[in-house]
Formats: structure tokens, C-alpha cells, sequence
């Protein structure tokens, strides 16, 4: 392997499918098609409906990754992919054609976990990553705390949502105040523009006695119902919803337990970096909040931009070469999808 | 050389060949392990064969009808084949690689396993041609006394009381159809027949 391995990266486990290429830790190509808009009437995605879409995008998204970072097929040097945790049927597509890559490269491959990939890709920008670290992934799929003493063999669940993701309940409650899906960056935009926070709505797991069992887990249903039920009320009383007014205070609850279990996990460790992945890092007031905590106990954040933050496969071409740097065995080609892979495994 | 696989079914099966002539063969049939199993089937074949990847100057493929997800793994693996070898890949009717192995002297069906009480289904006549379909049916309305091929007959006996070999599609089979030009060749694009499966969410449920 060469100093800096040309790793080709491919994610399909939810609705983007994407490819990127890197070269040790340098972004050449993050090439990404979202069939999110095919989704949206659904208010979710739909997993047929994603699979086709992967089925559909994948060798044109190859070859655009290609030829935007100016690189040969032939000349990559390893491949990887994201194995799980995700959609069965979507994540098969990726698998699928990494492999039959692998196969014609005569390449290793890589099947890495989805969580993982998130955790790598803040190298792209912001350097080595430091470790140990706490990362703390939020997403529609995920809300998971993490950390990270090593990103290609030791990642330790610390916490994790016990029934809703963060994102999926910015996606219910957009619904409930009429604005688009994917829900994220237009709450995000309606709580900006109103900009206080006037209605306390519930923090999930916060209290003494969920503390105790649940220090670093999390919970948005009770919040999602509480907004709901706010939002009925007014309803019912036939005043207009205040959607900027509820949207702020929505966002300002899950940014709140957020970020205050973020620095708990990073003080409780002794780890004094707190890394973001996930689309929900792509929130405004989650960026700003973590940043503000995490100042005053000396817990320096990394938050990688937007466009990295979202699945892509520049995070699991990071991944990847990272693990050929670090010197990790490649996966067999009999390497399955699994929809649950356990964050602790980090290459199938 | 030809490099030919189907996914189609419960079979995951591959040939290599060199004209008419098979050079090696691989099948297993086990259910929802496509994507498991067909690379390793690949890499299996050429291996025994003794043959470079970069040899290879065409990829067929099985496009179905079949259940969804283990036909994607073909088709993109067909098509990433394709790209990064720079060769064709070509699609044939998965129902019309079982008819290829079907020897009866007179008309026939293909019927295989569609799930949700369904078969997807094609009759062919004596002459191997396909008559009619490809479809997703019902099997009580396609039920026939005469010979019919597939795993239909295992599921539905009633209804398909003459059940006629083979009972998977062989990619030795598929391969020998492209290369004596006696397949209808299609493109590396799945036949789904069925629309995907979504309904728009209801209106959010009040919860007071
Ligand atoms: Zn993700």
C-alpha cells in the first residue's frame, strides 16, 4: 500500500448514496444523489423506494466521483463500504457493488460500521482524530453517544435513544407544524427567525431517578407528544399555530439534553474532545450550544461542515483508510449487510 | 469470455464460459443470502477456471422477475462489472433461463416463487419461445395440466400437478443463450413487475 492508500468509499444505507474518494486523510470527491425527494410525500423514507434508488444512482455515482477527483477506477487501492447498521435492501446495493469492485480491482475490501464512518470523517477537515474521544451521533437513524479510544478496533457504546432518534422527531414535529421533510434544517430555520425560547417543553431521561439508570441514554417521544398535545390545544382553541415560536422551544429541548449529556459523558471520562456527526449536527443552536458547554469545562468540539455531517461516502472512504493505514484486516467477500451491527464491530 | 449469473430465485448461481463451452460453474441455493454469496461465487469460478477478471469480455445477467432485493445484488453487480471492465453487461428474462433447461417436446410454463401467495409466471411454447408474459399472478389463475417448470409446482401442486426440471435457472444455461444469440437480450434492469410497496403516511394521530 502506498503511503496515502486512494480509498473508494460507498454508503447506501439509508436514501443518499454515496461515493467518495480519499487519499490518507484528504478529501478528493464526495459525491452524493439523495432520492429524498421521493420520500417526502411519505413524510419518511420508504425502503423500496430507496433500494431502487441506489440500484439507479450507484454506477453514475461512481463514475461522477471519479471523474470530479480526476482519478481512474484502476488506480484505487482499497474499497470500502458501509456494512451496517441500516437498511437491509438499501445497504445490499452498496455492499453488492463493492464487492463486484473489489472483485475487478483485485482490491481489498472494507465493511465498515455506518457509526464509525460518521466518527472518521471530521479527519477530512479537521485533522487526526483525537483519542480518545467522546462523539456524539445524532441523526434520524441514530442518537448515539460514543467513545472513541480508537476508530478502527475499540468504540464503546456509552448511551443511545430508548425509543425515538433526534432527527425523527424533528421530522414528526415538522409535520405537525406543516413544514417539509426532511424536518431538520426547517425547524432549524423557523426557531432562528423567532429566536427566543418562551415554552418549556419536557427534557427526556433528565430527572434524579432516570439519571441513575439512563445517564447517557435518551428519550423524544414524551417530548414529540408534549409538543404535539401544545400544538392541538392551540388548535383548539382556534388561535393559529405560533410555528417559529413552537419550532425554537422544540429545538431548544432536544439541543438542551443533547449537549448536557454530551459534556457529562466527556467530564465523566476524563476526555476533553467532543466530536458531532449525524445530520442533526448540521443544527445551528446544536453547534452553538455544545460549543458554549463544552467551553466552560475545557472540552474542545469538533463539528465537521453540514455536507459531511449527512451520510455521504467520504466518511466511509475515511473510515477505510483509515483502517489500511492502521494496518486492519480486510473483510471476506462473503461479507453480509447487517441492519444492527453493533457499533463495537467496527469491520465485518 | 463470458461471465453469467442469476439471483433471481433462491439459486445463486454463476458460469464462465468460453463460447458454448462451460469453463466453470457455481451454484448454491439458499435463500436471502444473495448478496453473500454471489461474489464469492465469482471469485470461486474464475478461480477454477484459472482465468483473469480483466479477461472477461461480457457479464449477462438474470433480470427476473424475483424478489427484489436478491435481484438488485445481480443487476449491480452486473453493472459495476460493467464500468470499472469497461465490457457489456446484458439482462435476460430469468423465467426464460429455466425455459432454456426445459426439455418436454411440448408446451410448457415457468413458475417461481413470488411470495404474497403469487408466482411470477411465462408460458412458453413448444419451441421454447416464450408466448406469453412475463407476469405476477395469482396461481389459480394460471393453473395448467401440462407441464410446468420452477419451483411453482413445489408450492402450488394442485394447482401445477406436472412438475417438469429444472426447478432453479442455471447460469450455464443463461450463458448459453447469449452466446448462441437465442436470448432475447434485454438491458441489466430489474423486471420488478410490482410497484414498491408505500402508502403515504395517515395524518398525524391526535394525542389528547
Ligand atoms: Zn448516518
Amino acid at each position: 500500500m502506498p503511503d496515502e492508500p486512494l480509498v473508494l468509499g460507498i454508503e447506501t444505507s439509508c436514501d443518499e448514496t454515496g461515493v467518495g474518494l480519499v487519499a490518507g486523510t484528504r478529501l478528493l470527491v464526495d459525491a452524493v444523489a439523495s432520492s429524498v425527494d421521493e420520500h417526502a410525500r411519505f413524510g419518511g423514507v420508504v425502503p423500496e423506494v430507496a433500494s431502487r434508488a441506489h440500484l439507479e444512482a450507484m454506477v453514475p455515482t461512481l463514475q461522477r466521483a471519479c471523474r470530479e477527483a480526476g482519478v481512474a477506477i484502476a488506480d484505487v487501492d482499497a474499497v470500502a463500504v458501509t456494512a451496517g447498521p441500516g437498511l437491509t435492501g438499501a445497504l445490499l446495493v452498496g455492499v453488492a457493488s463493492a464487492k463486484a469492485l473489489a472483485v475487478s480491482l483485485g482490491k481489498p475490501l472494507y465493511g465498515v460500521n455506518h457509526l464509525a464512518a460518521h466518527v472518521s470523517v471530521d479527519q477530512l477537515e479537521h485533522g487526526r482524530l483525537p483519542e480518545p474521544c467522546i462523539a456524539l451521533l445524532v441523526s434520524g437513524g441514530h442518537s448515539s453517544l460514543l467513545e472513541v479510544a480508537d476508530v478502527t478496533s475499540g468504540v464503546e457504546p456509552l448511551g443511545s435513544t430508548i425509543d425515538d432518534a433526534a432527527g425523527e422527531a424533528f421530522d414528526k414535529v415538522a409535520r405537525l407544524l406543516g413544514l417539509p421533510f426532511p424536518g431538520g434544517p426547517y425547524i432549524d430555520r423557523a426557531a432562528r427567525e423567532y429566536g427566543e425560547v418562551t415554552i418549556d417543553f419536557p427534557r427526556g431521561l433528565t430527572s434524579g431517578r432516570d439519571l441513575q439508570r439512563h445517564r447517557f441514554d435518551f428519550s423524544f417521544s414524551g417530548l414529540k407528544t408534549a409538543v404535539a398535545r401544545w400544538v392541538e390545544a392551540r388548535e383548539r382553541s382556534g388561535e393559529p399555530v405560533p410555528v417559529g415560536e413552537v419550532a425554537a422551544s422544540f429545538q431548544e429541548a432536544v439541543c438542551d439534553v443533547l449537549t448536557q449529556k454530551a459534556v457529562d459523558a466527556c467530564r465523566s471520562r476524563g476526555v476533553s474532545d467532543l466530536l458531532l456527526g449525524g445530520g442533526v449536527a448540521a443544527n445551528s443552536r446544536l453547534r452553538a450550544l455544545a460549543e458554549e458547554r463544552a467551553d466552560r469545562h475545557g472540552i474542545r468540539v469538533r463539528v465537521p461542515r453540514p455536507g459531511l455531517c449527512t451520510d455521504n461516502g467520504a466518511m466511509v472512504a475515511a473510515l477505510g483508510a483509515e483502517l489500511v493505514r492502521r494496518g486492519r484486516p480486510a473483510s471476506a467477500l462473503d461479507l453480509p449487510a447487517d441492519s444492527s451491527m453493533p457499533v463495537t464491530t467496527i469491520v465485518a | 469470455m463470458l461471465l453469467a449469473f442469476d439471483t433471481a430465485t433462491s439459486a445463486v448461481t454463476v458460469a464462465l464460459l468460453d463460447g458454448v463451452d462451460v469453463l466453470a460453474e457455481s451454484t448454491v441455493v439458499e435463500p436471502m443470502r444473495h448478496g453473500e454469496l454471489l461474489a464469492p461465487g465469482i471469485d470461486r469460478v474464475l478461480a477454477a477456471a484459472d482465468v483473469a477478471v480483466g479477461d472477461l469480455d461480457r457479464v449477462a445477467v438474470g433480470v427476473g422477475p424475483g424478489p427484489f432485493t436478491g435481484l438488485r445484488v445481480g443487476v449491480v453487480t452486473a453493472r459495476t462489472l460493467a464500468m470499472v471492465l469497461g465490457i457489456p453487461a446484458v439482462g435476460v428474462c430469468t423465467l426464460d433461463i429455466v425455459a432454456a433447461d426445459v426439455v418436454v417436446g411440448e408446451a410448457f410454463a415457468v413458475a417461481t416463487d413470488a411470495r404474497r401467495k403469487e408466482v411470477y409466471w411465462a408460458r412458453y411454447g413448444r419451441d421454447g419461445r416464450r408466448t406469453e408474459g412475463p407476469a405476477v399472478v395469482k396461481p389459480a389463475t394460471v393453473a395448467m395440466d401440462g407441464p410446468v417448470a420452477g419451483q411453482g409446482p413445489q408450492l402450488y401442486g394442485e394447482l401445477f400437478p406436472r412438475a417438469v426440471e429444472p426447478r432453479f435457472p442455471s447460469a450455464s444455461a443463461l450463458g448459453r443463450i447469449v452466446e448462441t444469440g437465442s436470448a432475447e437480450l434485454l438491458a441489466a434492469e430489474p423486471l420488478y413487475l410490482r410497484r414498491p410497496d408505500v402508502s403515504p403516511p395517515s395524518a398525524p394521530k391526535p394525542v389528547s
